[in-house]
C-alpha cells in the first residue's frame, strides 16, 4: 500500500508529537508513525525536569549564556537565544495543557536546582517529568484526531531529485512493507544510545531516524559530542536524576571526600555534566573509587523530602541495586546518557536535505554544542519540535509533491528478504551489538587518545564485516523483532563509525569530548562544528564556523 | 543461578494454537525476567516475540503475565521469585498477536473515549494557573500510570463484561475529575455513570495488586463513585446499593441482605429477576433473616462510617474558585 499525507512525522516522542501538532495547526494533513506506542517513547526516562527563565529576577539572557558557557561554546548562540527566549512560553504551554508541575507555597510554579544554572529555573513533577510530559503530549496528540502509524519502523527515505516525497515503513503487526508519501518529513526519533554498553538509555533508542537521513544525504554535526551522564546506577546503568543533587545530594570518594571541591570549588556537584563526569572518572581511574563507583549520598535530605521528590529513583535504587538512598549512600558511574550531535537543522528543523526536517535528539541545531545542560533536552523537543512542524507544514502547504511509487516499495522488501534469507553462519545481531557498544565506551568514552580511536575505528571495520554475515533466525512476518534488531544495528553502525571518525578528527577537548592527548581547549583551530556526509566510500568530513552572537569564549569555571 | 522459564506461545503464521515452550538458563542473581528473556531472545530462540524498551519501569513495554499474574518483567528479579520454573504468559483480557505480544487496540479504543485530554473553562490565563500545590502533588499518584495494561490484564470484571471500560482509562480520567484545571468533571462524570462506567466494577482488588507504579485504580474508581454520588448522580443501582449498605450498617451495625437487594434495584421487574436465585438460597437454607437484627454496638458502628463518609481527596476547582471569588 501507498499512503499519503502532506507532512509526515517519524518519531512519536515529545519532539514528534509537538512537532505533528503544530503541523497540524497550520492547517495541513499530518500523520506520525512511530516503532512504538507514543507514550513508550524516551521522553518518558527524563527525570529532572525542563529550563525556562519564568521567575522574577531571571532572564531569558541568563539562560541562554549558562547554555553557551555549559556547551563549551560549541552551541550556535542564535539557536540558543531562540531557545532561551521561546522557553517561559513553551512551558507555559505545557501547564496549560494539563502538566501537573510542582507548585511553591503561593500555588505558583515551583523550581529546583540543576547543573551548570546560575538560577533555580528548572520546573518539575518530582522525578517523572519527562513521563507528565510524555502523557500530556500524548493527551493533546489523542485530542488532534490525527492519524497515528503505531508500530511502524521507518526502514528508509525515499528521494525524488534530491527532495524527500516520503518513507518505507514495515508494519510490525502484519510484516508487511508500505509506503508513505509526503510532502515534507520531519525525523524526531530519539537518540542512538544503544550504540554504547552501558547506556541509560531504553533499547528502542537505535538512532534509526538519524542513520535513515544521514544514509540520504543529510549531513550530521557535532557526533564526537556524547554525554556521559554523572549518576548512573552501578550493575544495570539505570539513570538516578540530577535532581538529585539539584536538591542537595553529594558525591563521595572512597575517603567520603566531596570530590568535586577540586574540580569545580563554587558550583561543586551542581557543575555541568561534563566536569562531573570527568571528576568522578578521575576519582575512580587514580584509585579514590568503591568497585569502578563513586557515591551518590541523599541521606541527608531525609525521608520526606526524597519520598515526595525523588520517588521514582529510590524506587529504581532500591529495586535494582537493593539500596535505600534513605539509609545509605548509592554506588553510581558516568554513564553514556545523551548525544548532544545529530542531523544538522537550521533554526527551522531543515536539515540539508530539501523537504526533510529534523528535531529532538536526533537533530543538532546545535544548542547543546560540546555538552547539554540538564532539562534543557525536554525544552529543546518541544521548542524545536514546533519550530520544524510548523516549517514543514508551510513548506508542504506550496508544493504539489511527488509520491512514493510502488517500485521503490518492491526493492525495498527484495532487501530485507535478502536479509532474512542469509545463510546462518553463526553472527549473531545481539552479539555485534555489545561488541561495539563496550568498544565504544571503552574507546569513545569519558576520557579518549588517538591510539584507542584508531583501535575503535578497526573494530568497527570489523564489526561492519561482520555484520554483513549477521542472519535472522525468525522467518516469520508477524511481529518479527529478530528481523527489526538487524535493521537497527545496521543504523547504530553507521552511527557509530560517525562518532569515532568525528572524535578522531577533534584533536582538543571541549565539553564532553576530552582527549587525554590534547587535553586543552584549541578555540583557534577548533571553534567549529564537524560534519558529516554519507559517502558509499566512506564519509566526507567538512567544518562549520560556530554562530557567536554575544558571548565570545572565556575559560569555563565552575 | 539457574532457571526454567514456561513460555507459553502462539504464532498465527503458523498453526495458531498456544504452546509452552520451556528454557533453562543460568542467569547472574541480579537479573529481571527481562534480562533473562532477552538472554534466551538473543541467544537461545530468537523467534520469542516480546514487546520491552527502557528496562527502568517507567515506559510501560514489557507488561506480561508471571506466575499467573501481570506485572513488568523489567520491574520482576528472579531472586525475588520462590519457584525455579518461572512460568511467562500473555497479559490476559486482550487478544494475542505473537507470543508475549497483545493486541493493544482495543485497550487505546477504551482510554481515547474518555476524552482523554484536559477540559478547562476559558481561555488559559496569561501566566499559569495558580492552584495548590497538593493538588497537583495529589495528581502524580496518577500521572505515574504508564499505560502497561497490567490492571486491565487481570481485571475480573473486564472478562466477564467487556464493554467495562476498564481501570486504565478510570485512572486516566480520575486525573482530570481530580484536576484542577479541568471543568467537564461533571460530564465526565455523567458518562461513567452509564454502561460500562464505574459501577461495574467489582472491586476484586487485582488492578490494585498488580500495578507496577502503584497507581492503584480500583481506589480512584470508588473515589469517583463517591464523588458521583456528592453530586447527586444516585439513580444508578450501584449508588442506590451503596446508599442503602450504608443506611443499613448505619442503622443495624451489621448488613441485612434482603433490604440490600430490595433498595438496590429499580421496581418490582428487576426484583423478580432475583427471585431464583432467593429461591434457591432458600431451598439451601441462605436465606437471610427477613427480620432485621440490630448488634449491641451499632452505634459504634456509625461513628466508624461518619468518619470514613468524611474521607476526601481535596478537591479545588479553577473556575469554580474563580466564580465564587475565591482563591487558591
Amino acid at each position: 500500500m501507498i499512503y499519503k499525507h502532506d507532512v509526515l512525522v517519524v518519531g512519536a516522542g515529545l519532539a514528534g508529537m509537538r512537532a505533528a501538532i503544530a503541523a497540524q495547526q497550520h492547517g495541513v494533513d499530518v500523520a506520525i508513525v512511530s516503532k512504538v506506542y507514543p507514550v513508550r517513547s524516551h521522553s518518558n526516562a527524563a527525570q529532572g525536569g525542563i529550563n525556562a527563565a519564568l521567575g522574577e529576577g531571571d532572564s531569558w539572557e541568563s539562560h541562554a549564556y549558562d547554555t553557551v558557557k555549559g556547551s563549551d561554546y560549541l552551541g550556535d548562540q542564535d539557536a540558543i537565544e531562540i531557545l532561551a527566549k521561546e522557553a517561559p512560553q513553551a512551558v507555559l504551554e505545557l501547564e496549560h495543557w494539563g502538566v501537573n508541575f510542582s507548585r511553591d507555597e503561593t500555588g505558583h510554579l515551583g523550581t529546583r536546582n540543576f547543573g551548570g544554572a546560575s538560577q533555580a529555573r528548572t520546573y518539575f513533577v518530582a522525578d517523572i517529568t519527562g513521563q507528565a510530559l510524555l502523557q500530556i503530549m500524548f493527551e493533546q496528540l489523542v485530542r488532534s484526531g490525527l492519524k497515528m502509524y503505531n508500530e511502524w519502523f521507518v526502514t528508509s527515505l525515499v528521494l525524488s531529485e534530491n527532495r524527500v516525497v516520503g518513507v518505507l515503513a514495515l508494519d510490525m503487526r502484519s510484516g508487511q512493507l508500505h509506503g508513505i508519501t509526503a510532502k515534507s518529513v520531519v525525523i524526531a526519533s530519539g537518540g542512538l544510545g544503544r550504540v554504547f554498553e552501558p547506556s541509560t538509555n531504553a533499547l528502542i533508542c537505535t538512532g534509526d531516524g538519524m542513520a535513515i537521513a544521514y544514509r540520504a544525504g543529510a549531513q550530521l554535526m557535532d557526533m564526537e559530542m556524547m554525554q556521559y551522564h554523572p549518576t548512573t546506577l552501578k550493575g544495570s546503568g539505570a539513570l538516578l536524576t540530577e535532581g538529585a543533587r539539584g536538591e542537595g545530594a553529594y558525591l563521595l570518594n572512597a575517603n567520603g571526600e566531596r570530590f568535586m571541591k577540586k574540580s569545580a570549588p563554587n558550583k561543586m556537584e551542581l557543575a555541568s555534566r561534563d566536569v562531573v563526569s570527568r571528576a568522578e572518572q578521575t576519582e575512580i581511574d587514580e584509585g579514590r573509587g568503591i568497585d569502578g563507583c563513586v557515591l551518590l549520598d541523599c541521606r541527608h535530605l531525609g525521608r520526606d523530602l526524597i519520598m515526595t521528590k525523588l520517588g521514582q529513583i529510590h524506587e529504581l535504587a532500591l529495586e535494582l541495586a537493593g539500596v535505600d538512598i534513605v539509609k545509605e549512600p548509592v554506588p553510581v558511574r558516568p554513564g553514556f546518557h545523551y548525544p548532544m550531535g545529530g542531523i544538522k537543522t537550521d533554526v527551522f528543523g531543515e536539515t540539508t536535505v530539501p523537504g526533510l526536517y529534523a528535531a529532538g535528539e536526533a537533530a543538532c541545531v546545535s544548542i547543546h554544542g560540546g555538552n547539554r545542560l540538564g532539562a534543557n533536552s525536554l525544552l529543546d523537543t518541544v521548542i524545536y519540535g514546533r519550530r520544524a512542524g510548523e516549517a514543514a507544514a508551510d513548506a508542504a502547504a506550496k508544493l504539489a509533491g511527488e509520491e512514493v511509487r510502488e517500485t521503490a516499495v518492491r526493492d525495498e522488501e527484495r532487501r530485507i528478504q535478502a536479509l532474512v534469507d542469509r545463510p546462518d553462519r553463526g553472527q549473531f545481531a545481539a552479539k555485534v551489538r555489545w561488541d561495539m557498544g563496550t568498544g565504544m565506551v571503552t574507546h569513545c568514552g569519558v576520557f579518549r587518545d588517538q591510539k584507542g580511536l584508531e583501535a575503535c575505528g578497526d573494530l568497527l571495520h570489523d564489526l561492519k564485516d561482520r555484520f554483513t554475515q549477521v542472519h535472522v533466525g525468525d522467518k516469520g512476518r508477524v511481529f518479527n523483532t529478530n528481523l527489526l534488531s538487524v535493521l537497527e544495528l545496521r543504523n547504530m553502525l553507521d552511527l557509530a563509525e560517525a562518532v569515532q571518525l568525528t572524535a578522531l578528527t577533534r584533536t582538543e577537548s571541549r565539553g564532553a569530548h576530552t582527549r587525554i592527548d590534547y587535553p586543552e581547549r584549541d578555540d583557534e583551530h577548533w571553534l567549529r562544528h564537524i560534519l558529516l556526509q554519507y559517502r558509499e566510500d566512506g564519509p566526507e568530513i567538512s567544518y562549520r564556523p560556530v554562530t557567536i552572537t554575544q558571548w565570545e569564549p572565556q575559560v569555563r569555571t565552575y | 543461578m539457574d532457571i526454567k522459564l514456561k513460555v507459553r506461545r502462539q504464532n498465527p503464521e503458523a498453526d495458531d494454537k498456544p504452546f509452552w515452550k520451556d528454557y533453562a538458563v543460568e542467569v547472574p542473581e541480579y537479573y529481571t525476567l527481562l534480562d533473562a528473556l532477552l538472554k534466551v531472545r538473543e541467544e537461545v530462540d530468537e523467534t520469542l516475540a516480546l514487546r520491552c524498551s527502557c528496562r527502568s519501569h517507567i515506559c510501560g513495554s514489557c507488561g506480561m503475565r508471571v506466575n499467573g499474574h501481570a506485572a513488568l518483567a523489567c520491574k520482576t528479579k528472579l531472586s525475588d521469585l520462590d519457584q525455579e520454573t518461572v512460568t511467562v504468559e500473555p497479559m490476559g483480557n486482550m487478544p494475542v498477536i505473537r507470543d508475549l505480544v497483545v493486541d493493544l487496540e482495543p485497550f487505546w479504543n477504551k482510554l481515547y473515549s474518555i476524552k482523554p485530554y484536559l477540559q478547562p473553562a476559558t481561555d488559559p490565563p496569561e501566566r499559569e494557573y495558580v492552584v495548590p500545590n497538593e493538588t497537583m502533588f495529589h495528581l502524580d499518584g496518577v500521572v505515574n500510570c504508564i499505560m502497561c495494561g497490567a490492571c486491565v490484564s487481570d481485571c475480573e470484571s473486564l472478562s466477564v463484561n467487556p464493554i467495562f471500560i476498564g481501570p486504565t482509562a478510570f485512572a486516566k480520567e480520575y486525573r482530570f475529575v481530580l484536576d484542577p484545571r479541568d471543568a467537564a468533571d461533571r460530564e465526565r462524570l455523567s458518562q461513567m455513570n452509564g454502561p460500562g462506567g464505574v459501577w461495574d466494577c467489582t472491586h476484586c482488588f487485582q488492578c490494585v495488586e498488580v500495578c507496577p507504579k502503584d497507581v492503584a485504580p480500583m481506589d480512584r474508581i470508588m473515589a469517583m463513585r463517591r464523588m458521583m454520588m456528592d453530586m447527586g448522580m444516585e439513580q444508578h443501582n450501584g449508588a442506590k446499593r451503596a446508599n442503602a449498605f450504608m443506611d443499613l450498617v448505619g442503622t443495624y451495625g451489621r448488613l441485612d441482605e434482603t433490604r440490600l437487594l430490595m433498595r438496590s434495584v429499580s421496581g418490582l421487574g428487576e426484583l423478580m429477576s432475583f427471585s431464583k436465585v432467593g429461591f434457591r438460597a432458600l431451598w439451601k437454607g441462605k436465606l437471610p433473616p427477613l427480620k432485621p437484627h440490630r448488634i449491641a454496638g451499632a452505634p459504634a458502628v456509625r461513628r466508624i462510617l461518619e468518619r470514613a463518609r468524611n474521607q476526601r481527596p481535596r478537591r479545588f476547582k479553577v473556575h469554580q474558585a474563580q466564580e465564587e471569588g475565591v482563591r487558591a
